[in-house]
């Protein structure tokens, strides 16, 4: 063993240990496995009341789906000039928030960022989750999903004997978000097999021995085990890396490779990337700091981890406001008076409430950041993150309705407004999102065990009789 | 009646060829509270001359592959064999649909270009990349398995838990139930035990 060098206790209040509260390596598999393991009485009240809410949301979004697909999705406000409107501002949005997850998990892990493994199981176990919901609306908004599979997947067919058409973007967009989804899945599980062969080893329930015996594939955490695990870890973090850029420089395309102003911009696949990291920290910060809260994971996840995360919200902000900027500039600069119009409509047009909140949300709160106080505050750190959120939905909407209601000729120009199918649909994803992330929350280890462990391992030579000065970062 | 005593000789040879059953000695194993001490222990039982030599720890210990003589993972070709299936898979499906099987003049662009296969290249190279790694990872650690010898280890349940194990396996040619144990004990291992298969 290379000798481990000592932390300098004065470094403390700058970097404190990522493990508080001096665990043992049991203490920590019994924090984590313990809500697993709760019995449904032992379960807060508090959980079933809130799974039951948002599941009649889910309740809401099938009866609105179903609807959709009996009626056909004239039921959608989508009209002509605004072909694509709420579907596609949900699809986007909702990708967009996945894209934290696999920056955690893989990015993070790549340049050896530490204090990603008390967030990144549930990072990721959240962008499972948004591209679920991103799914839907693509799907559903072809009016017959059953056929969609034809239509999008080069499946040989006989009845409709038809090919995809792969110099459009939209196709591109089909695999990139497909093969997105299908990445983080394994990505995920194979984090997880570690920890659910911990609690293949716990439990004493007949039922649970067999469940965890199967999913946990047989691991016994063996060195050749955990030799091919730690490649394998690698290579999938290396790949995840350039295809969660991907992902969204692809759904960009969509946008960018079209001649709309406001749309046909070099900027978009940089300025969608950074947009998705943003809202997708602000998404992970709301959960989190829920789930800290509700769970008791003050130990595992420090102020230092909400403190990094609210400094890339602020790197990503002031991207994202870069960006609006760079876009005004070039409207002006292009000569383009289609260009110049577009962005003036964006700001002063009928859109300018949509518009504003946008830049409100967007640019200027997550400037408090700069300082370390609101970086650190609790009640801070979990309003910004939902004004995040319904910033970057704006951005999305903004981008996508101010561009389709006033293109090159007046009289196609017109307006969109939702209807309640609009409304209630996407309310409905809400409600599927936060059900499956309640459930996830409860049924599987939330914290990888494992990765905190060697984390905790590892700390202890370093921060070796130490005081916890963390107390002062609360 | 020869159906049960076929049956039962198949199991049994099948057990032969896993190395189990009560009547084999799967291995020495013993335990260690602290990481350090296992990569220690490994390494002077290596330098005692054994060779087939394992442990089991609730997260990956630093050192010990070095330590006990793990061989470095192949998983990394494996995964470029991937990466080359997906590009190539995605080159013949997008030149043979655009070009051969459905050729359709869209807005004047060529029926097949490189320049415009280039986003679904990529996604199905890492998709089959990650699909490789992922069935490569359980498949060259011989997994997924239901049993395991090393689960008739008093505490192997806390391998995933809070201890490192450290084992000798019987077909070391050095093993020998008593000595071995005997040396395990030297490294400090607690909890010597012989396991049967």
């Amino acid at each position: 063993m290379s000798a481990v060098v000592q932390q300098d206790p004065q470094l403390m209040v700058v970097n404190p240990p990522l493990v508080q509260g001096s665990k043992d390596l049991h203490d920590l598999t019994e924090q984590i496995s313990s809500v697993v393991e709760a019995k449904v009485y032992e379960t807060p009240l508090k959980y079933w009341i809130t799974l039951m809410c948002t599941g009649s949301v889910v309740l809401l979004l099938g009866a609105m789906l179903t609807y959709l697909v009996s009626t056909g999705i004239g039921v959608w406000g989508n009209n002509r000039p605004v072909g694509w409107a709420w579907d596609i501002t949900n699809f986007v949005f909702w990708i967009g928030i996945g894209h934290a997850g696999t920056l955690i998990s893989a990015i993070l892990f790549l340049f050896r960022q530490k204090w990603r493994t008390s967030i990144n199981r549930s990072a990721e176990a959240m962008t499972l989750f948004a591209v679920m919901c991103a799914g839907i609306f693509p799907l559903f908004h072809t009016g017959r999903p059953w056929r969609a599979f034809y239509w999008l997947f080069p499946i040989p067919n006989t009845d409709l004997n038809i090919w995809q058409n792969f110099r459009s973007p939209l196709i591109w967009d089909v695999f990139a978000v497909s093969t997105y989804f299908t990445v983080s899945l394994l990505f995920w599980f194979t984090g997880l097999v570690p920890d659910l062969a911990t609690l293949r080893d716990r439990t004493t329930s007949k039922v649970r021995q067999v469940v965890f015996g199967i999913l946990s594939l047989g691991w016994r955490g063996s060195a050749r085990h955990w030799r091919h695990y730690e490649q394998a870890y690698l290579i999938l973090a290396g790949i995840s890396t350039p295809l969660v850029l991907s992902v969204h420089s692809v759904v960009s395309f969509d946008f960018a490779t079209s001649v709309i102003p406001g749309w046909h911009t070099t900027i978009f696949p940089p300025y969608f990337v950074a947009g998705a990291i943003f809202s997708g920290f602000a998404c992970v910060m709301t959960l989190l700091l829920i789930a800290r809260w509700t769970l008791n994971l003050q130990n595992l996840i420090t102020i230092k981890h909400l403190d990094n995360m609210n400094k890339i919200i602020l790197v990503t902000g002031s991207v994202v406001g870069y960006a609006y900027c760079t876009e005004f500039f070039i409207a002006w600069y292009s000569g383009s008076i289609y260009e110049r119009f577009t962005f003036l409509n964006r700001a002063f047009g009928p859109y300018w409430w949509a518009a504003w909140s946008m830049y409100t949300c967007n640019v200027f709160i997550p400037q408090l950041y700069w300082f370390r106080k609101m970086r650190t505050n609790l009640w801070v750190m979990f309003v910004i993150s939902i004004t995040t959120n319904i910033g970057m939905w704006f951005e999305r909407f903004v981008i996508i309705a101010t561009s389709l209601t006033r293109d090159f000729l007046p009289s196609s120009w017109g307006y969109f407004s939702p209807t309640w199918v609009d409304i209630c649909t996407f309310i409905g994803t809400i409600g599927l999102f936060l059900t499956l992330f309640l459930l996830f929350a409860r049924f599987l280890p939330m914290i990888a065990i494992s990765e905190v462990k060697g984390v905790a391992s590892q700390e202890k030579h370093v921060f070796a009789g130490q005081e916890e000065g963390s107390a002062t970062l609360r | 009646m020869s159906e049960t005593s076929d049956s039962a000789i198949l199991i049994a040879q099948i057990k032969d060829k896993l190395g189990i059953g009560d009547d084999k000695v799967y291995a020495v194993m013993g335990e260690f509270a602290e990481p350090e001490d296992l990569v220690e222990a490994g390494r002077r039982i290596r330098a005692m001359g054994y060779t087939k030599i394992d442990a089991m720890s609730p997260f990956p210990v630093h050192g010990i592959d070095e330590a006990i003589g793990v061989p470095y993972s192949k998983i990394g070709w494996i995964a470029v064999c991937g990466a080359l299936a997906g590009i190539t898979t995605a080159q013949v499906l997008i030149y043979y649909v655009g070009k051969i099987d459905y050729p359709l003049i869209i807005g004047g662009k060529p029926l097949f270009d490189f320049t415009y296969s280039i986003p679904p290249t990529f996604e199905l190279a890492v998709l089959f990349t990650a699909i490789t790694t992922f069935l490569c990872t359980w498949g060259l650690s011989g997994l997924p398995r239901l049993y395991h010898p090393s689960m008739n280890y008093r505490s192997a349940h806390r391998a995933s838990d809070d201890r490192f194990l450290l084992i000798v396996e019987a077909d070391d040619p050095k093993f020998d139930a008593q000595k071995t144990a005997q040396d395990m004990r030297s490294v400090g291992a607690n909890d010597v035990e012989v396991v049967e298969g």
